[in-house]
């Protein structure tokens, strides 16, 4: 028996319609058909399908395939003369509308170019090394207990060693460290140097090119340093730099190469090399330290390397994974695992990594940037499709006219694409030069910018913005497009009456919604970015950075360089620090209880008598340094609060006088100052220590008693030029510091300031827009309305009524939105945050509100001013 | 217009079609084929030689009623032409020619 219900699977029934000629397809169809039912009586379900769908594919021959629509398309390509013409006179007889479009899309292309060039920048980062898809790098992650993991790019020189010696497959690996610059001198020419140590395999695992000297050999022996050709410049001045003796931080090496300055995308980036021997031969001769290098030393060194072919990274990485677990084995309460990182990843990479070697991107800026361009000409595309819907009816009667001289659906939808497309490439245009004008705007928001863009435009720049041109236009033109298409010529031409085009009215409204919605969530971002911002400027820190310069010491000695600054007279006092506290840098060491059980790390910094003093910091209980120049044995700490009540040490009272290990030596707690912020706003109050060590100084701190600080900043820095000429003069107010340290939300402030700006305009331009067209085609109402005596404000009520009720809605939308996303996401991570309050929210909403009712009231005033008796007397 | 030569296949299709009378369509085509020569004879291919001798001339089509075993889908039947029918007999004449050539005995002794 036949089983009921069972018939040939769809697709293949609908491939076979869809290819087969028609006057085939019906017999075709009806052959397929028995033969299944035979096959299903005989054989079953199953085998009936399958060589349904055999048959199907078999009968894919040339003479059953339906012709090509050549002729078709070969008219839509002559017509395209006639749509371009046509395009171009639609575009000039509406120029308030092509006007609006062609400006909303050019500013926010603009912004989408930037993105672009943003784009193609980042992705071209580091892909000059050779064959950069083998090319990886190692990072590391570290977890004390079980906190949270610390991840950093750098990783440790021993676990480097035993890759070398024990894991197979790696073609070359090299190793290096940061921190080998300083100042260079040759002769009388002294310049500060950025270097890296790197060993001898440097140059066959990175793609530097070696302009003098043997690779292979460069970085081989110890006291030997490569220099790239910028710097031989420098300090050699055009004589050949081969051979010859630098001396840097007192020390002499030979240079035995010269390498290419650092292409501008490259993330690594170092003015020299110096041979990764020397250290360890430095290292070596140091009797104080042993077993060097350890596992667990993993913040200055980085290990690149490359695979054999046929290698795969994860059989590295598992190798990787089991010495990490041996090593880890052996360490205390820390455990060390690494992951492989392709170095062409590294700037499109995660973005909270730490320490690391130079530029890195990261994805999510990357992402939050693009998806707020997005957002901009996802605006600029609705003012289009809404204004184009909208005067759909002027147009409707030429796609009337077409359809009954024979053009098809699909002809009439290319027409209206290209016209979107036209329309969008005048704009590229306009956009172009929006974005040179926006350009040195972005890069000069924040240095870090600077430094890893420059935003170039090449070929494929201005080929990937011709191709984007033509997709905005494609799909801002689709809505209208479809629409136009769909009326039948029948409907169009025959009735008088509009009302059934009006029909779109539900899709023009949510349009314009969404529009605003998108408006209100920039504004109300951006106000809360600012207000965070402002919050962390004048959050009490717990002590007072008034009229404080911090100077910078560039390596010169802190007593030498007081002496010299004491003798200017607005210097009221001068302390040394070891680096400015509380924006962004901390130094921890390990600290134990007073019963050596616990232990935990504390941040520290060291100062000298001055310090606490100057900064007012409060005492609570004990007494400040002594004063004394040099501190050559460390004997007494100033805790704070947190720092007492973590290592169980009472009241502060009670603390003085306690003996603790901190850093490998008995201290006496001499002192206790009341909490104050010592890390960034981002986090929570941590325990800290003031040590007593003045000669560590890096930072010199001014407390300067004048009113005209500009021009005592120029005397301090006189003074400084005179006794250093090598380094440049870095000094900053605390307050400047601190305003930098909080950078991200200044810089979040002004892009979505500046986004918001440009949605709001563009969002006002569709409004003013469709209250133009609504007072144009309601006029001969409003005239009837006059005469009737309809005064001009309720007139005005009428008309703005429906556009002030969508700005409500878009409101009523967007508050809860944006307060989700920046209670919950944004600012969730942040221990101190200003509170969002009422104002913050309403703000961009009373903003938002006033333009909006000033466009659309203009508007439909100016229609209500109108005489009456002009528009009657026109029909 | 295509040679007007008959292939092998073709001059089976075509005899069957002759054969059939007013029942020949697609799929009636195929089955006597394999009754007669028990060679399975595969759908696609039958479709392809009736088009093909659709198109050299030799027959011609018409659609049938629509019958409920075919999904509502109508047979397209097949009937030779009078060129088809001159072809066939002229094929036979030659084939009986050469064979009026063969002496009796010798055929036995293949």
């Amino acid at each position: 028996m036949k089983p009921q219900g069972i018939q040939p699977p769809k697709w293949a029934f609908r491939f076979l319609e869809w290819y087969c000629k028609p006057e085939l397809l019906e017999d075709l169809q009806g052959d397929l058909h028995e033969y299944f039912d035979k096959t299903l009586e005989e054989k079953g379900a199953r085998r009936a399908k399958v060589n349904y769908i055999i048959d199907v594919i078999k009968f894919f021959k040339p003479y059953t395939i339906k012709k090509l629509e050549i002729l078709d398309q070969l008219t839509q390509f002559i017509m395209f003369k006639n749509y371009f013409k046509t395009s171009v006179r639609s575009i000039g007889r509406n120029k308030l509308f092509s006007a609006i479009n062609i400006f909303g899309l050019a500013v926010s292309m603009s912004v989408c170019l930037l993105m672009i060039t943003m784009y193609t920048e980042v992705k071209s980062y580091d892909k000059f090394h050779n064959d950069i898809d083998n090319l990886y790098r190692i990072n590391s992650f570290q977890q004390y207990m079980d906190r949270d993991t610390y991840r950093y790019a750098s990783t440790s020189l021993y676990l480097g060693n035993r890759m070398r010696e024990e894991i197979p497959g790696i073609s070359s690996i090299t190793l290096l460290r940061r921190n080998a610059g300083g100042d260079a001198k040759v002769g009388d020419n002294t310049f500060p140097v950025d270097a890296l140590y790197a060993d001898e395999e440097f140059f066959d695992v990175l793609s530097f090119k070696l302009i003098r000297g043997t690779s292979s050999t460069a970085l081989l022996e110890p006291n030997t340093i490569v220099i790239t050709d910028e710097t031989a410049e420098k300090l050699f001045k055009g004589k050949d730099p081969l051979d010859q003796t630098i001396n840097l931080k007192g020390k002499d090496f030979k240079v035995t190469g010269v390498v290419e300055k650092p292409p501008f995308n490259s993330h690594m980036r170092f003015q020299a090399l110096v041979s990764l021997t020397t250290l360890v031969e430095e290292m070596n001769s140091n009797e104080e330290v042993s077993n060097w290098p350890t596992f667990s030393g993993i913040w200055m060194n980085y290990i690149y390397f490359r695979t054999q072919e046929g290698i795969s990274s994860s059989d590295i990485q598992a190798r990787l994974d089991v010495i990490c677990e041996e090593e880890s084995n052996l360490l205390e309460h820390t455990t060390i695992s690494t992951a492989i990182e392709p170095v062409s990843k590294i700037m499109t990479g995660e973005s909270n990594m730490s320490n690391q070697l130079g530029n890195s991107m990261g994805r999510e800026p990357l992402l939050l940037f693009a998806g707020l361009a997005f957002i901009v000409i996802l605006s600029a595309g609705f003012n289009y499709t809404n204004l184009s819907i909208a005067r759909s009816l002027r147009r409707s009667k030429e796609v009337g006219v077409r359809k009954v001289v024979g053009a098809k659906r699909a002809q009439i939808f290319s027409q209206f694409i290209v016209e979107a497309t036209l329309i969008s490439l005048a704009s590229l245009v306009l956009a172009v030069f929006g974005f040179y004008l926006i350009k040195p705007l972005f890069l000069g928001i924040n240095p870090e910018i600077e430094s890893i863009f420059r935003l170039e435009l090449g070929i494929e720049q201005v080929f990937y913005f011709l191709a984007f041109a033509i997709l905005v236009g494609v799909f801002a033109g689709f809505l209208p497009a479809l629409f136009l298409s769909k009326l039948k010529a029948i409907s169009i031409l025959k009735t008088n009456s509009n009302t059934k085009l009006f029909s779109r009215i539900a899709l023009r409204k949510s349009l314009l919604v969404v529009q605003f919605t998108l408006s209100l969530i920039f504004i109300i971002a951006a106000t809360i970015a600012n207000r965070q911002f402002q919050y962390a400027m004048n959050y009490d820190m717990g002590f007072t950075t008034d009229n404080v310069l911090t100077l910078q010491l560039e390596g010169n000695d802190p007593f030498e360089t007081e002496t010299i600054l004491e003798r200017i007279p607005e210097i009221e006092s001068i302390s040394k620090s070891a680096f400015v506290l509380s924006v962004g840098s901390t130094w921890g060491t390990q600290m134990f209880s007073e019963d050596k059980l616990d232990s935990a790390t504390i941040y520290y910094l060291s100062v000298d008598h001055k310090y606490i003093p100057m900064m007012e910091h409060k005492l609570l209980a004990g007494s400040n340094f002594p004063a004394k120049e040099k501190v050559e044995n460390e004997e007494s700490l100033i805790l704070n609060e947190t720092a007492l009540k973590k290592f169980r040490l009472g009241t502060p009272e009670e603390a003085i006088g306690k003996i603790v290990e901190f850093d490998n030596q008995d201290l006496m707690i001499s002192g206790v100052v009341e909490d104050f912020h010592n890390q960034t706003l981002g986090s929570e109050i941590r325990s800290f220590a003031f040590r007593h060590l003045p000669q560590n100084a890096g930072v010199l701190n001014l407390k300067l008693s004048t009113s005209d600080m500009v021009n005592t900043r120029e005397k301090i820095k006189a003074a400084w030029d005179e006794f250093d000429q090598v380094h440049e003069f870095n000094a900053t107010f605390y307050e400047d510091r601190i305003e930098d340290a909080y950078a991200m939300f200044s810089v979040l402030y002004k892009i979505v300031g500046f986004l918001a700006f440009l949605t709001i305009c563009i969002a006002s331009l569709g409004l003013l827009g469709m209250g133009v067209y609504t007072a144009e085609t309601r006029l001969k109402e409003i005239s009837v309305r006059k005469v009737l005596g309809a005064t001009e404000g309720s007139l005005v009520k009428l008309l703005s009524k429906s556009f002030m009720l969508l700005l409500l809605l878009a409101a009523v939308i967007a508050i809860p939105i944006t307060y989700f996303l920046f209670e919950s996401v944004i600012l969730a991570d942040q221990a101190y945050r200003a509170p969002i309050g009422i104002l913050e929210l309403t703000l961009g909403v009373i903003i938002i509100f006033s333009i909006g009712f000033f466009t659309i009231g203009s508007q439909t005033l100016k229609a209500a001013k109108a005489n009456p008796a002009e528009t009657l007397r026109a029909e | 217009m295509k040679g007007t030569n008959l292939g092998e296949f073709e001059e089976l299709v075509l005899l069957t079609i002759a054969a059939l009378m007013e029942e020949a369509y697609s799929v009636a085509i195929c089955e006597e084929i394999e009754k007669v020569t028990g060679r399975s004879v595969k759908l696609s291919v039958v479709h392809a030689v009736l088009n093909r001798l659709d198109k050299k001339g030799f027959v011609k089509s018409h659609l049938g009623e629509p019958t409920k075993a075919r999904g509502g889908r109508r047979k397209r039947f097949f009937t030779v032409t009078h060129a088809g029918k001159a072809t066939l007999s002229k094929v036979k004449e030659q084939r009986d020619q050469l064979w009026q050539l063969i002496p009796e005995f010798n055929l036995k002794m293949i």
